[in-house]
């Protein structure tokens, strides 16, 4: 029930994006903006570093205390009047939902920005059982308009643009003016807003995700700018909090500790607009609030990853700064990673969660350039963790057997230098041969990857080692 | 110490002052630095390695060019473990009884200084040998004016320079204000700073041929920003990255001069650029009035 995946198919999902003239206009956009306030934020704030320290070590402790946090946690839960229930996979998630929107009766549940609820295929779900899942988040509303997944893990619709957004309003809200003014963002998102209102008072359920999960409280905390998770939340007779095992947290100090370099990676703001708690159903003095309160902790394939070289990935708290700071991400954007978690972060998880045979190409797919590892907020050593997930489809045999051809050949010289220097020395000297006239090769055999988009700098001839070699025997001889 | 049959040796019979990489204060005197050519400048562009040699000596090392072949970091990031172990091993075993090892490559020098230690760490007979090793090496750049304080090159150059800082050197080595500190020192060459110098160039090893589209499209962005600048020169501290660009700009019909950034800081730049020929190479210099 896992949400599907074409991660398999990520060099044709590449060349469409390359090719997608729309896609490649909106990416440009966001190239620089995100990136620029970050910068900011982080230099506005003198202890910023030593912040993403603590928030690395925070994420640490919880990871090597998982079980005692989340046992703490749903203890709390529990005594605030809430119900939480585990489920080890996508299915028994969906399950677990769709069994209490059956149980109440439910037609409509309004959703908040959650990926894990992605992860789980949690609306397909809801659709199946005949319940109308409404995403509440412009940008989640956006796409589930356009029978879209997100392409970027906070900002789902970033791989729109305005005029995008308007032809699609237009062609959705038929009831609507088609004269209307829908020219400019503000127009768009009132527009949205005036839809949305009516579906969060008629919602029988509301569905969060969670930015953390305090086991000191039984509190989740959300994270948002549009406070369509407050009403998502409040609203509806039920809350379904649906969160992933590792969102656990100690207490709100430490919370508050990792909420400071959050929305500071992420969007570059200090804090987001709304930092909304939820604690139980609603008590007998409370204004508002849910009667019925549930947590769902979804597994899904977490717990194997605890006490791998990969455990550092669950220290990630989804800012999103990685794919915000990655050249492959603005290459080619969030759908060709062909699964929920696209950029830096998903090429770890993605091969974690569904299986490097069907998510190998991800961690294959980066330069190493290390500014992904530069922005992340708790220090994920992402590229280090790629290379893991290389040196497992190393040993499974996985890379085509070309490419492994390739590399044991190189190999096999490289550790015999003699041998090597013969054999490149007469290779450099025929490319140089080659190249002589334009100082560059055009084609090569088995490196088209390299020559269809550039030329091949000819060898300038004899080698290094060779011309070292011959100067020092000469100098030795004028001396003797 | 380990004998080393496969050095060239210098041969002037200087000894070593053996000093101590960390201490603060003046430079050591003359120490026995041994050059890590990097496979792409020895196969490709050797010139890049003379002018390496020739920054050494000036700044007063004695320069020793032990047999090798490659770091192994494409069998590294390969997820070829076992490779990328027995070619660090070569290295470590060629390059003993050296004060340093310097590379013309922010990446090479990267996965000696960071990653070896990483290969041999379960290894109790390597690992501290894998460490020393990681300490004693550097990349040439920020070995001339870190290690060995050299403040300033003695060469003229007439041109208007870009630099692209390479990924590993950037972020693994710290190398960001070592080469524009001693780029600004040369007379009559003008830095001009292109659009996101700091990102990646999309070479990555194999990845530009493994997955060459997406490759491309990241060098377009970057020849995109080179060609804005302004600038009539390209520089940097790693072949790889520049044989990227050079191709790419080439590929576009750009007249645009690529160079490791050793030839200029050696003035060393009388041979064709990179991906150039000897005729270009000539009108070039005309128009600059060398």
């Amino acid at each position: 029930m896992t949400s599907v995946s074409t991660s398999p198919q990520f060099k044709s999902n590449v060349q469409q994006a390359l090719h997608d003239t729309q896609l490649q206009k909106a990416l440009a956009n966001v190239r620089h903006t995100v990136i620029d306030r970050r910068a900011v934020a982080a230099a506005a704030l003198p202890e910023f570093e030593e912040l993403r320290d603590q928030a690395r070590d925070i994420r640490n402790h919880v990871l090597e205390h998982l079980d005692l946090y989340l046992a703490r946690y749903e203890q709390k839960v529990v005594e605030c009047g809430g119900h939480v229930h585990f489920a080890r996979d996508s299915r028994e998630a969906c399950n677990i939902i769709t069994g209490i929107a059956k149980a109440r009766g439910a037609k409509t549940v309004t959703k908040g920005k959650s990926m894990v609820s992605e992860e789980i295929g949690l609306n397909e779900a809801l659709e199946r059982a005949g319940i109308e899942a409404i995403e509440t988040d412009l940008g989640e509303y956006i796409i589930q308009l356009r029978g879209e997944t997100p392409s970027h893990i906070i900002m789902p619709a970033v791989h729109l643009n305005q005029e995008d957004v308007e032809q699609e309003f237009r062609r959705q809200h038929r009831h609507l003016d088609s004269a209307r003014n829908l020219d400019d963002a503000e127009t768009l998102l009132a527009e949205a807003r005036g839809i949305l209102r009516d579906k969060f008072i008629a919602a029988d359920i509301g569905v969060t995700g969670a930015n953390f999960l305090v086991a000191e409280t039984g509190s989740s905390i959300i994270v948002t700018n549009e406070g369509n998770g407050d009403l998502t939340q409040t609203l509806p007779k039920v809350h379904i909090v649906v969160a992933s095992i590792e969102k656990v947290t100690p207490n709100l100090e430490d919370a508050a500790a990792i909420i400071r370099v959050l929305a500071r990676s992420a969007t570059g703001q200090d804090m987001s607009v709304y930092t909304t708690f939820s604690t139980g159903p609603r008590r007998t003095d409370d204004v508002d609030g849910p009667e019925e309160y549930h947590v769902v902790l979804v597994d899904n394939g977490r717990s194997a990853m605890i006490g791998t070289e990969f455990q550092d990935m669950l220290r990630c708290i989804r800012c999103g700064a990685c794919m915000n700071h990655c050249p492959v991400y603005h290459a080619v954007g969030g759908h060709a990673y062909g699964w929920v978690y696209p950029g830096p972060m998903g090429a770890v998880l993605t091969p974690s969660l569904i299986g490097v045979d069907k998510g190998g190409h991800l961690p294959n797919a980066s330069t190493f350039c290390g500014r992904c590892e530069d922005a992340c907020p708790v220090r994920i050593p992402l590229p280090k963790l790629m290379r893991h997930w290389r040196e497992r489809e190393f040993e499974r045999h996985l890379p085509p057997l070309r490419f492994r051809t390739g590399l044991a050949i190189w190999g096999y010289f490289a550790r015999r230098p003699r041998l090597y220097r013969a054999a490149t020395s007469m290779t450099m000297r025929a490319l140089s041969w080659l190249g002589r006239k334009r100082g560059h090769l055009t084609k090569l055999p088995l490196a088209a990857g390299w020559t269809d988009h550039r030329d091949f700098a000819a060898p300038q001839g004899k080698t290094f080692q060779a011309q070292w070699k011959k100067q020092r025997r000469n100098q030795g001889r004028k001396r003797s | 110490m380990k004998p080393h049959s496969d050095l060239f040796e210098t041969g002037n019979g200087v000894t070593s002052s053996a000093p101590d990489p960390q201490a603060g204060g003046s430079p050591p005197v003359r120490p026995r630095v041994a050059l890590m050519v990097t496979c792409l400048v020895d196969l490709i562009r050797p010139s890049a390695g003379f002018a390496a040699v020739k920054l050494l000596e000036d700044a007063g090392c004695e320069v020793v060019v032990p047999s090798q072949t490659c770091c192994g970091q494409p069998a590294y990031n390969s997820g070829d473990k076992q490779t990328a172990r027995s070619l660090a091993l070569q290295i470590m075993d060629g390059f003993a009884g050296c004060d340093f090892i310097v590379a013309p490559s922010g990446s090479c020098a990267g996965m000696a200084a960071k990653h070896f230690p990483d290969l041999f760490a379960d290894d109790p007979n390597l690992s501290g040998r894998a460490r020393a090793f990681a300490a004693k090496t550097h990349e040439l750049v920020s070995f001339l004016t870190d290690v060995m304080d050299v403040e300033s090159v003695d060469v003229r150059f007439k041109g208007k320079v870009t630099y692209h800082d390479s990924c590993a050197g950037l972020r693994e080595m710290g190398i960001k204000s070592q080469p524009r500190k001693l780029l600004a020192s040369i007379d009559g060459l003008e830095l001009v700073e292109m659009k996101d110098a700091e990102v990646c160039c999309g070479f990555g090893g194999t990845f530009a041929t493994k997955y060459g589209d997406i490759s491309n499209a990241i060098v377009t962005e970057k020849t995109g920003n080179i060609t804005e600048s302004g600038a009539d020169m390209l520089l940097a501290g790693d072949l790889g990255c520049l044989m990227n660009m050079a191709g790419k700009l080439s590929r576009e019909g750009k007249k645009i001069e690529v160079r490791h950034v050793a030839e200029v800081l050696a003035g060393m730049t009388d041979t064709p650029p990179i991906g150039g020929s000897e005729d270009e190479h000539v009108s070039a210099d005309k128009e600059q009035g060398r």
